[in-house]
């Protein structure tokens, strides 16, 4: 049972309150018009879904109704951070 | 390989089987195989056994980096039916359930494949409608099933809550009497044997760390307890940790990897025959031979490799039962478990050639892995078997996510089990 | 006799209340604080279960959680039956009813022993994997015969009379097990203003202290346990609960605990109370005082009525006055098991024999034995039973414990009991369930709880170090150290003294060999709930299964309703005995939750029957109540599906209702669409990238209906959305699309177009929407509003702020009937007033109120989509034919564009929707139907669509349906075989998809 700090209302609540929303950092591409076929399938489908450090976009649904960032570990479910849309994340403290 | 039968048993009896010859060997691999299976599950075993069986290829190793069958194989609900809507994944599913239906048989080991019926339950008209579009594509694929009213379904399941003051009324049911369930761990067993039968290597307890790579050609694979070990050809049989190993050899897929929870309750006397299952209310369940009754949760939203969830999703499928079983409120729950399932953006496998040449993917069964076994694995042979790509894996290649040729069994299968 | 084997002195009975109770039929009694388990070895009934496998007898092992034996079902009502209650977790009540759950014709004489004994050599493990396939279709009739014989309890057969519930807890510090440990570090914090929960899975915390005959601070152990339990109950930050078991630690300390709160009391809960809680904690730091679970030792025949836990012997003793016997009999490989044989002794037992299989033994302790006139055999072992329904006599010889042989001579000693201690299995379980394996001792021989990265620490013998100093030294310091790391403020604290004897290092044994190799001596089990033997065990090996998890699977080891809490080690260490392997390299299967089992009644808590889902209401509910409506769930939603009158069938009604409103008046509830608020500069930007269509010149007071793809060019929803003025728009959404939409809209703003000025809000449940369909909704709207509703100045896809009924309202004229339409718009709080008001007003118009499926078809004879029901995630706009609301070209790319641009959405002959007219007008195809373009000569036949939407039409007075067919667009005018059923096929031809007014006059009325 994940616990996650929004990094909107500044509170740490509990997973219920908010929804996944797959793994982040995934840019349209700015002319989709000139993406070939395999750009588009890549955009669209392919993910990195690593096993461990995972970036990923969780939205408080039940809360701000905000997108935010979070590095997770897809091991042991730790929640290393989370940031703001838009924002890289710290670096790894461990 | 001794034959199993009723006369084996007695015969053995009489030495205090002391004498049974072992399951499957323990070998030391050799440099070079013609085929390299990665993923000792029931999918990956099953492969290893029709390549043996049907193509003639001997030299071949099953690489496991636990123990055979200890992955999803051992961890599902054990549900096996191919009442699935779209005629691709029908017949692929159908052409597993035949060969379920002889498998104990084929294979000498009884895989306890019970065709006790799944019935497919239907709570707002939109699942009515959708429970006959799926049946009567169906019966046009040569698929057994019938649409049941609430009597019907009343009359297969007398314990279920067919009030119509529930929160919502069952309205009626899809049933597929010939759908079931089987002993997951027998499967592997019974695979594994009879691929070790062939002459099938099976490595336990050795992982899969790279690839050995020429260009873009995979030459064989590097694994932590062997080192490197040559194949001509190399499948890629690892459910949830498919893009894991795609990483290995440089690229990605269209996989994530989510946690499945399943939950048993204690064994209690026979009260329920069939399996029931209901996308509106969440919640699949069947009673195993031991008693247990067998529970699957639904997928947490959320990718993990922790073979564990959410205790939220467990609480809501257990509301979910007892919605529709009342009388399980005092049963108790046993213990829970959680599988890595290998989902994909249209529910559905994918199979066949991957972006390296040699290498050779069978992934992405989500939630229908197990049901599959069979025929993932008697299909996937072929695969690997020929220059072909055979008839029914055709739909399911990794193109299809640029094309957007997509096999969308969302519709049909919702916690799709 | 009644409780023959009753003992003055028990320390948790109250020996002044009697309590009445039946087992099999039989009324018995004991006293208040026995559970079912002391109450029934008090009346000397040994045999209480009959195993699963081999119908053998068997006996109470234990005396607690651990307990693999005594299974009992409970309950006097069909309602209120309680499958599988351990009864050594059941206190008894007046009035409970328990029985035993296998043998026939009785627990006592079962015929299944017989079979047992005589086919139990055909019965290994996995024989069914050999057998049982031939002939295959015999398969159902072998598995019926399995499945009888196998289960325990049976469910009750009637709803649970009780209910449950669930509480949200959070805490500084849990403290899980009120064993000395626990009660240490509880006593500190309770000294802070820290939150604290301390639980134990009893009815009284004290652990071991219960039975044990240790001095603490001067008292004994269960009065220094009173003492510190009555502080923490006056201490306002303790939370100390009873009979509540953690059963599951999951990830950031997330604990949910399982609390038994009327169990003890009655079947039934008392009026007013909740049967059983789950506690969902979250606690910042977690001391797990979980103690140890006594392994018993694996010999022959150690099954038998009579043989115990030597651990359990005291605490029938000590805490319940039981001593189940006479003759005691002792195997043990440590110093702590000769505490049962003095509490034997001094409790009046008759003679007491200590078997010890350690050759050297503390002088101190064997001279004690001796003084209690308790006979000590060292270096020796009990290596089988004899007896058959009760233990009569142990066989006993030397053990050379190098060569794990037997040595010397047979003895047979006769005796009542046999106890046995192999030492301690500290209860890691919890431990585990965030996936952490835990670690091998070999020091201890035990399994200790691994590094975690959970904010816990462990104290007592659950940490390997089973000496009471430890537990409570080690208690205190778990507790000042994670005080001190929530920063509340310690008094120096004192240690707690105890008096104890010291301990001599016990020695590793699992498996008392026989006479006779493991595989040919009579049957040794290790897991005795289901029938698992050593020789079972090693058959596993020999046949492959070297993993543990294999051996576990194969044999079922540690499946059972205990899994394996005894039984777990013993099999690891039989397991990599026979295959040459040390126990750390063995390894450990996992321990999952539940710690122990949790009625599916409390893990449902209060969401079940009509709390089972919220059900959503519009304003209007009443009203639709009264008028005697039929409802429909959608989504959450009740809607109204139709009205049907006195001796009308379903179709009657609809038949009369698309007639009120083709000819007449009709209102639609339509509250539920789903109502976004879209307001801020760029909401006009925002639009034209999220719809298909274009946005820009849509002019304040206009509507527009709009469409929705992903970005793989799907239809994902549709509405129409209003511009209320130039920065802000009202947006409706299907019914069951409002909160996936809005999610959407935010996840495109929030993470692509940040830049873009706009605002959303849902204000679905601000506004009731009543919508007036019908040629005569004019002259009825014109009743009740002063708006000038001429058609030059409201056209059609026009809205207008006006007062309805004195209401203020939004008035759309929008249209999904193809009749002229107004939808009426109000706060919600209004709404049943204006639905009231306008159907009053409506009276003399005949004013017909028409549910979801009126709408369904009369939207359906106009051609209009419903997504989700003529779509399926897997039609783009063109495949609808809506080509028109595509603007390619717009500049911004909009969602769904690339998408739709891919080769296989751009292919030939996709599935495209279309009208089906039934050749046979009478015939309605049942929704869902799927197509061919020929009656196929052999399965499986090639599919070409299905049908989507089908209905009656009383307008057309004939059926009509919407269909997907492949290449339908081209095929107008063609006809296709429609499956509606086996063998039966209907012939439909093709036609466009709007039946009724297909220029749209009706709507567009001037």
């Amino acid at each position: 049972m994940l616990k996650i700090h929004c990094p909107y209302c500044q509170e740490t609540r509990e997973e219920e309150e908010f929804h996944y929303s797959g793994q982040a950092h995934i840019a349209r591409p700015s002319d989709p018009d000139s993406c070939s076929d395999e750009d588009w399938g890549n955009y669209l489908y392919f993910r990195k879904n690593p096993r461990g450090r995972h970036m990923e976009m969780w939205v408080h649904a039940a809360g701000c109704r905000k997108f935010f960032n979070v590095v997770r570990d897809t091991i042991t479910y730790e929640v290393e951070q989370t940031y703001l849309i838009g924002h890289v994340p710290r670096e790894s403290t461990q | 390989m001794e034959k199993y039968s009723a006369y084996s048993l007695f015969k053995h009896a009489l030495g205090h089987h002391e004498n049974w010859q072992r399951q499957w060997r323990n070998p030391e691999p050799k440099k070079h195989y013609d085929v390299i299976i990665i993923g000792g599950g029931g999918h990956g075993l099953a492969t290893a056994y029709y390549l043996a069986k049907n193509h003639g290829i001997h030299n071949i190793a099953v690489i496991e980096k636990g123990y055979l069958g200890g992955g999803n194989t051992g961890r599902n609900t054990t549900i096996v039916r191919s009442n699935y809507l779209w005629d691709e994944s029908a017949q692929l599913y159908e052409h597993a359930l035949k060969l379920w239906e002889g498998l104990s048989q084929d294979l000498n080991y009884n895989v306890m494949f019970s065709q006790r019926g799944v019935l497919n339950l239907g709570h707002t008209l939109q699942d009515m409608r959708d429970i006959e579009r799926r049946v009567s594509a169906n019966r046009l694929n040569g698929i057994d099933g019938k649409v049941l009213d609430v009597d019907g379904v009343r009359r297969i399941v007398p314990i279920l809550n067919t009030s119509q003051n529930a929160r919502f009324p069952v309205l009626g049911a899809s049933w597929q009497p010939r759908g079931g369930v089987a002993r997951h761990d027998a499967v592997a067993w019974g695979y594994a044997r009879g691929a070790d039968g062939l002459g099938v290597d099976l490595l336990q307890q050795c992982a899969v760390t790279g690839f050995e790579m020429s260009g873009n050609q995979v030459r064989g694979v590097v694994t932590n307890r062997y080192g490197t070990i040559e194949a001509d050809r190399v499948g890629c049989v690892v459910a949830g940790n498919s893009g894991v190993l795609a990483g290995y050899a440089g690229f990605e897929l269209p996989i994530e990897s989510h946690p499945l929870q399943a939950l048993v309750s204690e064994p209690i006397k026979p009260v329920l025959d069939t399996v029931v299952m209901s996308n509106q209310v969440h919640g699949y369940i069947s009673q195993s031979d031991k008693g247990d009754l067998v529970i699957g949760a639904g997928i947490d939203s959320y990718t993990g490799y922790g073979q564990r969830g959410s205790f939220t999703t467990i609480e809501h499928t257990i509301a979910a039962i007892v919605e529709l079983f009342p009388v399980f409120s005092r049963v108790r729950m046993n213990r829970q478990w959680g599988g890595i399932v290998d989902t994909t953006p249209d529910a559905c496998p994918i199979m066949g050639a991957s972006p390296v040449e040699n290498l050779y993917l069978n992934c992405g069964w989500g939630t229908g892995g197990f049901k599959a076994t069979p025929g993932s694995g008697h299909v996937f042979a072929e695969c690997l078997a020929s220059d072909d790509v055979p008839q029914l894996a055709r739909p399911f290649s990794l193109q299809r996510f640029y094309s957007g040729a997509l096999i969308d069994e969302h519709g049909a299968a919702g916690v799709a089990h | 006799m009644s409780q023959s084997n009753r003992i003055p002195g028990g320390r948790c009975v109250d020996y002044g209340s009697e309590i009445n109770f039946r087992f099999n039929g039989r009324p018995l009694t004991g006293y208040k604080g026995d559970t079912l388990a002391s109450a029934l070895l008090a009346n000397n009934i040994k045999i209480i279960g009959r195993s699963f496998k081999y119908g053998r007898p068997r006996g109470v092992m234990s005396a607690g959680s651990e307990e693999p034996n005594a299974i009992l079902q409970l309950g006097t009502t069909p309602a209120s039956q309680v499958p599988n209650v351990r009864a050594t977790q059941q206190q008894i009540f007046n009035g409970l009813t328990s029985r035993t759950t296998n043998g026939w014709p009785s627990v006592d004489f079962d015929v299944m022993s017989l079979i047992g004994h005589v086919a139990g050599k055909l019965m290994p493990p996995g024989f069914y994997y050999k057998t049982l396939m031939f002939p295959r279709f015999l398969w159902h009739t072998y598995e019926w015969v399995v499945r009888r014989g196998a289960g325990i309890g049976i469910a009750p057969t009637e709803p649970d009379p009780d209910r449950y519930d669930k509480i949200n807890r959070h805490c500084d510090l849990l403290i899980i097990g009120a064993g000395p440990a626990g009660l240490a570090a509880a006593h500190i914090a309770s000294r802070t203003s820290a939150r604290v929960i301390l639980m134990d899975e009893h009815d009284k915390p004290g652990g071991t202290l219960r039975y044990s005959n240790d001095i603490i601070e001067g008292l004994p152990g269960i009065d220094w346990v009173k003492q510190i339990t009555a502080e923490l109950n006056a201490a306002a930050n303790v939370d100390l609960l009873t009979r509540t078991t953690a059963v599951g630690y999951h990830d950031q300390n997330f604990i949910v605990a399982h609390e038994r709160r009327t169990d003890d009391l009655s079947d039934v809960a008392p009026v007013g109370f909740a049967r059983q809680r789950v506690h969902r904690i979250r606690a910042r730091h977690v001391i797990l005082a979980t103690g140890a679970h006594e392994r018993p030792l694996v010999f022959a025949n150690n099954d038998v009525p009579g043989c115990m836990q030597a651990s359990a012997v005291s605490a029938y003793i000590k805490q319940y006055g039981v001593r189940p016997g006479n003759r005691l009999v002792l195997m043990t490989t440590n110093d702590n098991g000769y505490e049962a044989a003095f509490d034997w002794i001094e409790s009046g037992g008759e003679s007491a024999v200590v078997v010890d299989i350690r050759t050297r033994v503390n002088d101190e302790l064997l001279k004690r034995a001796a003084t209690a006139g308790i006979r000590t055999l060292t270096g020796s072992a009990v290596f089988e039973v004899k007896g058959k329904r009760q233990v009569k006599a142990a066989l006993v010889c030397g053990l050379d414990s190098e060569k794990n042989t037997l040595i010397g001579k047979d003895e047979t000693i006769p005796t009542d009991i046999i106890a046995s201690s192999g030492g301690w299995s500290p209860v890691v379980h919890l431990s585990c369930h965030t996936g952490i394996k835990p670690n091998w001792r070999e020091d201890i021989a035990a399994f200790v709880p691994g590094t975690t990265n959970q904010k816990m620490l462990t104290a007592g013998a659950v940490s390997g170090d089973f000496s009471l100093s430890a537990a409570l030294s080690q208690g205190a310091s778990a507790a000042t150290t994670i005080l001190a790391d929530c920063g509340f403020d310690l008094e120096d604290k004192a240690t707690i003294s105890c008096q104890e004897d010291t301990v001599d290092a016990f020695q590793p044994c699992f498996h008392i060999p026989h006479r006779k190799p493991t595989s040919r001596s009579p049957a040794q089990f290790v897991d005795y709930q289901l029938d698992v033997t050593a020789a079972a065990i090693e058959l596993a090996t020999r046949e492959g299964f070297e993993s543990i998890e294999h051996v576990k699977r194969y044999t079922a080891l540690g499946f059972g309703t205990d899994q394996g809490k005894i039984s777990n080690v013993n099999g690891i260490a039989i397991a990599a005995r026979s295959t040459g392997r040390s126990i750390a390299e063995t390894g450990t299967t996992m321990f999952r939750p539940n710690y122990t089992p949790v009625s599916f009644g409390a893990m449902a808590g209060r969401d079940v029957n009509e709390l089972f889902q919220l059900k959503r209401y519009t304003a209007m509910q009443p009203w639709h109540e009264q008028a005697g409506a039929l409802f429909e769930d959608v989504g959450q939603w009740k809607r109204p599906w139709y009205y049907p009158q006195t001796g009308e069938s379903l179709q009657d009604a609809i038949n009369r209702e698309c007639l009120a409103v083709r000819n007449g008046v009709g209102i639609l509830d339509a509250s539920t669409l789903g109502k976004i608020d879209i307001q801020g500069p760029d909401a006009r930007e925002f639009l034209n990238r999220i719809y298909t269509n274009a946005w820009m010149k849509l002019a304040v007071g206009k509507c527009r209906y709009g469409l929705m793809c992903g970005e793989d060019g799907m239809v994902l929803d549709d509405g129409v959305t209003a511009c209320l003025a130039d920065n802000h728009f009202v947006m409706t959404t299907t019914t069951g699309g409002a909160a996936r939409v809005l999610e959407w809209l935010e996840l495109w703003h929030q993470t692509e177009w940040p830049e873009l000025g706009v605002y959303f809000n849902t204000i679905t449940d601000h506004w009731a929407t009543a919508t007036l369909s019908g040629p005569g909704s004019r002259a009825l709207l014109a009743e009740l509003t002063d708006l000038d509703l001429d058609p030059t100045n409201f056209p059609f896809m026009d809205w207008r702020q006006t007062m309805v009924a004195d209401i203020p309202a939004r008035v759309f004229r929008i249209s999904f009937t193809g009749e002229l339409s107004y939808e009426i718009n109000v706060n919600a709080n209004y709404g049943l007033t204006l639905w009231r008001r306008l159907i009053e007003a409506g009276e003399k118009y005949n004013l017909t109120p028409y549910g979801t499926e009126t709408m369904h078809v009369l939207r359906a004879e106009k051609g209009f989509i419903i997504v989700g029901q003529d779509t399926d995630g897997s039609v783009t706009p063109e495949d609808l034919g809506m080509e028109w609301a595509i603007a390619r070209r717009k500049k911004f790319s909009f969602i769904g564009k690339r998408g739709i641009a891919r080769a296989d959405c751009q292919r030939q002959q996709r599935k495209q929707l279309v009208g089906l007219l039934p050749v046979n007008g009478d015939v309605v195809l049942p929704e869902g139907s799927q197509i061919v373009f020929d009656k196929p000569h052999q399965l499986p036949a090639k599919m070409v669509g299905h049908v989507t939407s089908s209905y009656y039409s009383a307008a057309l007075d004939r059926s009509f349906a919407l269909a997907l067919v492949q290449g339908g667009l081209d095929r107008m005018g063609q006809t296709v075989q429609v499956s509606i059923g086996p063998d039966a096929w209907e012939t439909a031809e093709i036609t466009a998809s709007v039946f009724y007014d297909p220029k749209g006059e009706q709507q567009h009325v001037q």
